[in-house]
């Protein structure tokens, strides 16, 4: 069978079991379980209507469960143990671990992740408040914060290429088709440089990627909650003689503390999973390894089972601060 | 609202200045890349794409025509035809039969071949070659050619990719397993959030909040932790690696975001409506088809566009759950990928494969903004 043919064909039959699935499970437990008439109506709606939160929960709880909740402990489990030959595991204790705060490639994951988590948070959100605040006062505003926004809807495979492109190097004296090492030659005259190799540095090549898509992130959200700054308070300002800086840092900045807090966590979860701009751009090489690349690497290319699940454990651990920060606030708003 | 402080003119053009400028630095790598998909090799390894829209000179490799095509003239062996395809306007400069010394000769003059002969080149690139013995061998002669070419732009490099290009060029059949991937992988989840969303909104039951924060607390959960658990799992239970593997994955993983973004929005549907249709007998399953559904139409295609984008996007999901060592499925990211080791400076084939999988998710984008920016508002600033 052609393949398109094969894909629409699962589309239909994944769609109609689902509503399939919604549609005769009502009608089960109207018609046939608990039936809404005869001698015991009353008494059946209301049994019905105590199970039928569950029958609407039931899918999307037990896919939750089975897809999110259960790998976090299985994945655990996983990495106190050892995969041997025939599906069997042994448990080792923490020697996973041990061995892989043995290894150099590890600790280099750690540092580049810091490094990670602390540029591209901040320079996201700073360049994204810097273009909300820019973008909100002039008339071609919208098109200019779509066209910042656009990067966004580019995957970072896709990404990964247009800056590979961007940081192209061909030898010394050819026509450069990278466009920084064509400036690079313009200005200093130097010998075109290879920038994903150069230790240390390419880190903040890779970074410059993620940070080119995340700003339009949060340049849309910090321009609503600019827009959100009761005007009387700027007003008052202006009124009070403060020039344009002041008003922007003493005044619209602390209003929306929260929300540059809520893009800022958002951006660190965005980094801790980032592996596609890695893995298409460097693949880690030249001391460019980040946690997520490291994991995939253990788990597919050394087959250790074991270490992988040991390194996606480590990832779990510096989510966890925010996985907590954000339940207390949704239960606090809940109240 | 600054004119009040009466420094409007300087400061509102320093404000246009800057914008600008931020406007073209973030558009200025993806429009090389676009540029670039429309270049033929050769104009893309002899300039930057940022000269593309004006005359450049190349330095060119052209062979001649290969000996079998030469006619005996007089006793005279001939090899005749031009360097440059047919519409192709270019003027040469120099050119040589050497790759140590490409501009040996100007145009008109002629060069002593190696192997016996002559060869002529003219300004329009035009050749002669004449030799009193016949020319042997299969292939023909190389020239180099310095040559000031036009702007040129083709649309070869997407012919190549979508349709008539070697497997290992070749997007098609990638562009139909992704849309195969991607749109069961935004219905469902939708589907199975937006009754649990419903649920966790307008239901009475025990144990509602507790669920509700067991949803936020997955939202974060990085999905590297799901990767060895979960194919260990599908490959327990006989689904392996497949679309079937990816569907049910990524539906797993768009389920937190999703049930939370509806249910934020469906809590602030008025209550009156719902209860009325309560008082008049419609049962959840009714209010929810017949109410809710139609009033969420804006979060759902919130939520619709994140997913569609997530996946469409994805590669690590695709690469773990349903790209198996075959190679019979596979999704653009990972032949990017792929192109991107074996291909690396091949940037014809790299730039036009990139843009067709960029071509959907920029289109949705553009078209779909308003609810793009509806759903990141409502599922960030709480």
């Amino acid at each position: 069978m052609h393949p398109a043919l094969q894909g629409v064909m699962t589309i239909a039959i994944g769609v109609i079991g689902c509503v399939g699935y919604f549609y005769f499970s009502n009608l089960f437990l109207d018609k046939v379980l608990y039936p809404a008439k005869g001698p015991n109506a009353g008494r059946n709606i209301n049994r019905a209507n105590q199970i039928r939160p569950w029958l609407f929960l039931f899918p999307a709880f037990f896919a939750l469960s089975l897809y999110l909740a259960y790998p976090v402990f299985e994945t655990l489990r996983l990495s106190l143990t050892e995969r041997l030959p025939g599906n069997r595991y042994e448990f080792v204790g923490l020697e996973n671990y041990t061995k892989m705060f043995a290894e150099p490639k590890f600790w280099e994951s750690m540092r580049n992740n810091m490094l990670w988590l602390f540029v591209v948070p901040a320079a996201s959100t700073g360049f994204g408040l810097l273009a909300a605040q820019l973008t909100d006062r002039i008339s071609w505003g919208n098109i200019a914060k779509s066209l910042i926004f656009m990067p966004m809807a580019i995957s970072l495979v896709g990404a990964s290429v247009i800056w590979k492109l961007v940081y192209d190097a061909r030898p010394e004296g050819t026509e450069q088709i990278g466009i920084l090492n064509a400036l690079y030659i313009f200005f200093s005259g130097g010998e075109p440089q290879t920038w994903l190799t150069v230790p240390f540095w390419n880190n903040f090549f890779l970074m410059i990627v993620l940070i080119w898509i995340q700003t339009g992130f949060a340049m849309v959200i910090l321009s609503a909650a600019l827009r959100g700054i009761p005007e009387e308070t700027v007003e008052a300002a202006i009124v009070d003689g403060a020039n344009p800086f002041q008003i922007f840092f003493k005044i619209k900045v602390p209003q929306i503390r929260n929300t540059i807090l809520v893009v800022w966590t958002t951006i660190t979860i965005a980094v801790l999973k980032v592996f596609d701009i890695v893995f298409a751009m460097t693949n880690g090489q030249w001391e460019t390894q980040v946690l997520a690349n490291y994991m995939f690497d253990k788990l597919f290319r050394a087959n250790d089972w074991g270490m992988g699940s040991a390194a996606a454990m480590i990832i779990m651990l510096l989510v966890t601060p925010i996985l907590v920060w954000n339940v207390r606030n949704a239960r606090r708003e809940m109240r | 609202m600054d004119n009040i402080a009466g420094q409007k003119s300087t400061l509102t053009w320093v404000v246009h200045i800057s914008v600008a400028a931020l406007v073209v630095l973030w558009m200025f790598p993806t429009v090389g890349l676009f540029v670039s998909s429309f270049r033929t090799t050769d104009q893309i390894s002899t300039g930057g794409w940022w000269k593309a829209l004006f005359p450049a000179e190349q330095n060119l490799t052209i062979r001649t025509a290969a000996p079998d095509t030469q006619v005996n003239i007089d006793g005279m062996f001939v090899i005749e035809g031009t360097l440059f395809e047919e519409g192709f306007d270019a003027s040469v400069s120099s050119w040589g039969i050497s790759s140590r010394d490409i501009n040996a000769f100007v145009p008109g003059e002629s060069a002593e071949l190696r192997r016996g002969g002559t060869i002529t080149v003219d300004a329009a690139g035009n050749y002669r070659m004449e030799n009193t013995e016949e020319f042997s061998g299969s292939r023909g002669q190389r020239v180099f050619v310095t040559a000031t070419t036009p702007p040129e732009f083709t649309l070869d490099n997407y012919n190549k990719i979508l349709f008539s290009g070697s497997p290992s060029e070749n997007m098609g059949t990638a562009f139909v397993s992704t849309l195969t991937v991607t749109i069961p992988a935004t219905i469902i989840p939708i589907l199975i959030a937006a009754f649990a969303a419903y649920a966790l909104a307008w239901m009475e039951f025990p144990g509602r909040p507790l669920l509700i924060a067991f949803v936020v607390g997955l939202l974060v959960v990085p999905l590297q932790l799901a990767l060895i658990p979960l194919l260990k799992l599908h490959l327990g239970i006989g689904i392996g690696k497949g679309y079937l593997g990816v569907w049910l994955a990524h539906t797993g993983f768009g389920l937190p975001l999703a049930i939370y973004l509806l249910r934020n929005y469906m809590v602030g549907l008025p209550r009156d409506i719902i209860e009325n249709a309560r008082v008049d007998g419609a049962t959840d399953f009714q209010i929810f088809t017949k109410i809710i559904l139609p009033l969420s139409f804006p979060a759902l295609a919130s939520f619709a566009i994140f997913q569609f984008l997530w996946t469409w996007n994805d590669l690590l999901v695709a690469k773990v759950f349903l790209i198996d060592a075959t190679g019979q499925t596979t999704v653009m990211t990972n032949r990017i990928v792929e192109m991107l080791g074996t291909r690396g400076g091949n940037w014809e084939i790299l730039a036009t494969a990139g843009f067709v999988s960029m071509a959907v998710p920029l289109l949705v984008f553009f078209a779909m903004q308003k609810y793009l920016v509806r759903g990141l508002l409502a599922g960030s600033v709480k």
